[in-house]
């Protein structure tokens, strides 16, 4: 087990320097100098342009400037935020809890509809139970996230009048308002999820159900009941575990144009509003920063993986 | 039944045309497609003629999705829009596989250190959420939507070849290829004759689906004003413009956001009922 851990870590590290070569090499796709968008009105002033290329450290060598980036990316340490003149990685912990109720509620949503529907629709095959949920789950994973936001915004906030249609008040301010900001993006979020949860969950089923274990069990006379929650649901939930984890991590792209719609200040918002501020250190950290949690996710549904199916441990 | 129609794709074609949801999810597509060629003959106005008297007017007989806040016809904008996307999907996916397919092939019947690199950086690019990577290209390429396609394009790739990667290594292991090996083919020759035929079916259900991702893509970056620009109608700029007046004229945001929505459902049919076909063993998920 320690050896398989070692080595999946020492598969990680390789997988993040590439990426943070790749990331610093954005910068050189850039049209123009970078030291004469930051000038702006002084950008005649060679004196200003000496003084920004020192500190920015782009009068040294490529080599070097990523040397000394990826140094300080290792630490923690992302540069500073070109516009608003904070540490970038103080920015990211700053906006994450944001994005982390969020995406927690997303999932949350995504799990209690997603495998339900899984289980029912894998019970019920081919009869139009069945129907309606694989219909269902194609809908959610068709359906654009931010679509489905201004769509929704239209019902509840300016139609019915039920819930405000943008803003994000603290869970710890004010819990009640803070769910009321937050169910709409939330279901936005997690009806992708849920389709991909759904369709998981009944492929997983059908697998189980058709099992030897299934057969003994209902021969021995079980309820139906207990044959599909105990049996064949435990087993099924294998693969849905490492996939949710996975899904999870793909929530924080989502989060991006849902924060984009409903105005919530999370590391999505960060991203897009770095992206129009031309506030490059900022997007390069928010991606490394999503790699970062991404490849550690991903580490986590191995473990899990592990955990839930013992035939592996030995291996 | 005669010899002929049972060649395997004959017999795939079949069973993609019994899976009635997948030829809907075709006719959609051929729709789209066609409403993006023929756009200036069919479209009832000119997409960018602004108008002071039809500002925000509703749906009605004149302007059958209404007019936007300066005036254009709703319906014009959606159907030119369809080539911003379609083009999005369809060039982006084409690039991708062209850019991802032959790198994939090249590593997994090298092997070795080339081989190692490749996923390696397949693996690192992979290891970001597809939109994420795509802002981020697209930010640093500045906003336009040929380079809103290019960062579809490049993002979308390395999917192609870990696929390609994968089927390659599988045939890398096979007796004939390992005969045609020892008969003295050059490596371009094996790649092009003995596994890439084998690994188109995978391909192509991929590509579908993966023109779907491209297709939101492309309303995605063009919503947050990195894809098509403004005046030139794009689906996810119009929407984005649309949010300023939900209150006043919610149809400007409903007709751009079906018409994205039934493309990207009409690519994941296909791709359903493509990934049906095409699997011999036919299971259905």
């Amino acid at each position: 087990m320690l050896a398989w851990f070692l080595r999946r870590l020492g598969q990680i590290v390789p997988t993040l320097l590439i990426l943070s070569v790749m990331i610093f090499g954005l910068q050189q796709l850039m049209p123009g100098d970078p030291a004469l968008t930051l000038a702006g009105e002084e950008r005649g002033d060679p004196q200003v342009l000496a003084q920004i290329r020192a500190e920015l450290r782009l009068d040294r060598p490529l080599p070097e400037q990523y040397l000394h980036w990826v140094a300080r990316a290792v630490q923690g340490d992302f540069g500073f935020s070109w516009r608003i003149r904070e540490p970038v990685a103080k920015l990211i912990l700053e906006k994450l809890p944001v994005t982390f109720q969020l995406a927690v509620m997303a999932f949350l949503i995504a799990l209690v509809i997603g495998i339900p529907a899984g289980v029912i629709s894998a019970v019920r095959r081919d009869r139009p139970v069945d129907w309606l949920a694989n219909g269902l789950a194609l809908f959610g994973i068709s359906m654009p996230n931010f679509w489905l936001g201004i769509m929704m915004i239209l019902l509840f906030s300016v139609q019915l009048g039920w819930l405000p249609p943008s803003g994000y008040v603290p869970l710890t301010e004010d819990p009640v308002q803070s769910l009321a900001t937050t169910i709409m993006p939330a279901f936005v979020l997690g009806s992708g999820i849920a389709g991909v949860l759904m369709r998981h969950t009944r492929a997983a089923m059908l697998g189980a159900l058709s099992q030897d274990y299934v057969r003994t069990a209902r021969a021995k006379g079980l309820d139906e009941r207990v044959v599909v929650g105990r049996h064949a649901l435990r087993n099924a939930l294998i693969p849905v575990v490492t996939l949710g984890t996975i899904e999870f991590g793909r929530l924080l792209a989502g989060a991006v144009l849902t924060e984009q719609i409903f105005t919530i200040p999370g590391f999505g918002k960060l991203i897009v509003d770095a992206v129009f501020n031309r506030d490059y250190p900022v997007v390069q950290g928010v991606v490394m920063a999503t790699a970062l949690i991404f490849v550690t996710l991903s580490l986590i549904a191995d473990i899990l993986y592990m955990a839930v199916n013992p035939r592996l441990r030995s291996a | 039944m005669s010899g002929a129609s049972d060649s395997p794709g004959r017999r795939a074609l079949r069973r993609f045309l019994r899976h009635r949801l997948a030829v809907f999810g075709l006719v959609v597509v051929a729709l789209f497609l066609l409403a993006a060629i023929l756009a200036p003959w069919i479209a009832p106005a000119d997409p960018l003629q602004t108008s002071w008297t039809a500002i925000r007017k509703p749906p009605s007989l004149e302007h059958l999705f209404g007019t936007d806040e300066n005036g254009r016809d709703v319906l014009s904008r959606v159907l030119y829009g369809a080539r911003a996307s379609m083009a999005a999907g369809v060039i982006s996916v084409s690039v991708a596989l062209l850019i991802g397919v032959p790198i994939g092939v090249l590593a997994g019947l090298a092997g070795g250190w080339v081989d190692a690199v490749i996923a390696r950086i397949a693996d690192a690019m992979l290891s970001v959420p597809f939109l994420i990577l795509a802002i981020a290209l697209a930010a640093f390429l500045g906003p336009a939507l040929e380079n809103a396609m290019l960062a579809i394009a490049v993002t979308a790739s390395p999917i192609f070849v870990r696929l390609a990667r994968g089927m390659a290594l599988e045939a890398r292991a096979t007796d004939w290829v390992e005969a045609a090996r020892a008969l003295g083919n050059p490596p371009w020759r094996l790649g092009l004759v003995h596994v890439l035929p084998n690994i188109i079916p995978p391909l192509l259900v991929q590509a579908t689906l993966s023109i779907a991702e491209a297709i939101i893509a492309e309303a995605s970056l063009s919503f947050l004003g990195l894809g098509q620009q403004p005046p030139a109608p794009s689906w996810g700029s119009m929407l984005n413009s649309a949010q300023r007046f939900l209150t006043q004229a919610p149809w400007l945001a409903v007709f751009p956001g079906l018409a994205i929505f039934l493309v990207v459902l009409a690519f994941n049919l296909m791709g359903d009922g493509l990934r049906d076909a095409l699997d011999p063993r036919g299971e259905r998920r």
